[in-house]
């Protein structure tokens, strides 16, 4: 069993953690910027930390400092969170060279999964369908008009020293593809000086499901879907479980690939294994495995019972999976909506400031995970997650009721926030017959932003 | 003598990028509607552009400087 925790990071997922521990009667000990000073998780926590300037690489992502201050603590392991050095496969290294234990999978699998090419060649060893495309490189035109047979159009060529969004062109039919392939090559060697490229099937119209796995490094279990459709330049705003879109037959077929892909890699800890799924084609595809603890793990406690983050801290202690997949089942319907600092009316504009009151909602069903309190004042430096509202009923119908209500419970006073985002989608009939898509939101807002003003209270 | 306030807290930056020259280097003329700099606020970055023109700007915020909104970025004659 771990003794004391030092937990790497701030905000409602460190809150998050250290309840976690201390439920668990671990230590907790938590870091913290110059800005970072009156945040909730250094009052909570049973010793905190201050680990620098306000300047994330200066304090967060600073590894000497994270390491110092769990040796002058005298903790034992260390808690990533999620973003900051969460899949930061050094990080994990360097926590285990200095004798310290990473809540989380090794640095090894940290680094597989995080290699694009590596973990599609792990998922499809493990029998996990993969979207159509090249297995790595193409080695050729001849190999790529071979390669057209699975994937279809439109395909995508992709730089394979590319990324984020370079090097990347998309061919709608032959024709464009005989013209498209030698141009990428020779534009990849000119932009990356290399040529390398590979080719991938795009699925025009699907949505996210990913799965939540455990695993102890032998054996691994998983917890059920979530769906996380609604995003906004990549980024999930809403969340629930299970998705209503999956067959059970699917949903079995979706489960068991994911478990086969954590043994397959001897997996340790919490992860989520992301999926696009094509309604019309009524098939799934792996697109990564996430090596962390992610934002909308509650929606998966809520429907299962499972404390996720204690678990992980289980398995770190160096405990078998306590659970047998028997054991793990579905109750209910859970979602969980992100409420940020930012003004859906303007573009989702950042707006840091100083809580003058809050309103926290309650009653049956209803989780709020946040590190605000009435004062408290919301610095710059870091991302705009204010608070997780998170809801649990009977039927999805139900689920969405009560998200309305405790919504207008909610009050978050002297900030704006995207209460009023999850206010209109609650409303649209689109959302309540889970009738979207990945790049449905955006559609939407471009019709229903203007109107999403939030109330600013003094 | 004018002054340069930053529109916004968080951190600020001289330059697009680090590998890029700043915007404005100590001493350059500054027109209205000039970019001087970036803040970047909750992971956004938004551009610091002048609502002044003048002469000989000196920058009083460092690169990477944490800036509260009204905070003096730079100083112009």
């Amino acid at each position: 069993m771990l003794r004391k925790l030092l937990v790497a990071n701030r905000g409602e997922i460190a809150v998050r953690v250290i309840r976690a521990a201390q439920d668990l009667g671990i230590t907790t000990v938590a870091v913290y910027s110059d800005a970072d000073r009156d945040s909730l998780h250094v009052q909570i926590a049973d010793e905190a930390v201050n680990i620098g300037p306000p300047a994330a690489k200066k304090s967060y992502l600073n590894v000497a400092a994270l390491l110092k201050a769990a040796a002058d603590t005298g903790a034992d392991s260390v808690h990533p969170g999620y973003g900051f050095l969460a899949e930061n496969a050094d990080f994990a290294d360097a926590c285990a060279a200095a004798g310290l234990v990473f809540v989380g999978p090794s640095g090894d699998a940290i680094r597989m999964m995080g290699d694009k090419v590596a973990a599609r060649a792990a998922a499809h060893a493990a029998g996990v369908p993969v979207v159509p495309g090249s297995m790595g490189r193409v080695a050729d035109i001849d190999a790529a008009r071979h390669i057209l047979i699975d994937t279809g159009f439109p395909v995508m060529i992709k730089a394979a020293a590319g990324g984020g969004g370079r090097g990347i062109r998309i061919a709608n039919d032959l024709a464009e593809f005989e013209s498209a392939f030698p141009q990428a090559a020779a534009e990849a060697l000119a932009a990356f000086g290399d040529g390398g490229l590979y080719m991938e099937k795009v699925i025009t119209q699907a949505r996210h499901i990913e799965v939540q796995v455990l695993g102890d490094g032998k054996d691994a279990v998983h917890c059920f879907e979530r769906e996380c459709s609604l995003q906004r330049r990549r980024q999930k705003v809403w969340e629930e479980a299970p998705s209503t879109a999956l067959s059970d037959r699917v949903r079995d077929e979706l489960c068991a690939s994911a478990v086969r892909l954590t043994r397959a890699v001897g997996y340790s800890g919490a992860g989520t294994i992301e999926y696009l799924y094509d309604d019309a084609a009524d098939r799934f595809y792996f697109i990564e495995m996430n090596t962390r603890i992610q934002v909308e793990h509650p929606v998966t406690e809520m429907i299962t019972g499972i404390d996720l983050v204690a678990e992980m801290l289980r398995i770190a202690g160096g405990e078998p999976l306590r659970l047998k997949q028997r054991d793990i089942t579905v109750k209910g319907h859970a979602i969980e909506v992100r409420l940020n600092a930012e003004d859906p009316a303007r573009d989702f504009a950042p707006f840091p400031g100083t809580v003058s009151g809050l309103r926290v909602p309650g009653g049956p069903g209803v989780r709020f995970e946040s590190m605000l309190y009435a004062g408290y004042t919301v610095p710059p430096f870091y991302d705009s997650l204010l608070a997780k509202l998170v809801v649990h009923a009977e039927t999805r119908e139900a689920a969405i009721t009560r998200l309305v209500r405790a919504l207008h419970e909610t009050r978050i006073d002297g900030l704006k926030t995207t209460k009023p985002l999850f206010l209109a989608l609650a409303d649209d009939p689109a959302v309540q017959a889970n009738d979207v898509h990945t790049r449905w939101l955006e559609g939407w807002l471009e019709t229903h932003a203007a109107r999403l003003v939030p109330e600013l209270e003094p | 003598m004018a002054q340069i306030l930053s529109p916004l807290p968080g951190t600020f930056y001289r330059s697009s990028s680090p590998d890029k020259p700043p915007f404005k280097a100590d001493g350059d003329g500054v027109a209205v509607g000039d970019v001087i700099g970036l803040i970047e606020v909750m992971k956004s970055f938004h551009e610091v552009r002048s609502d002044v023109a003048g002469t000989n700007i000196h920058f009083a915020a460092d690169n990477e400087e944490p800036v509260m909104a009204g905070a003096v970025l730079a100083d112009l004659d």
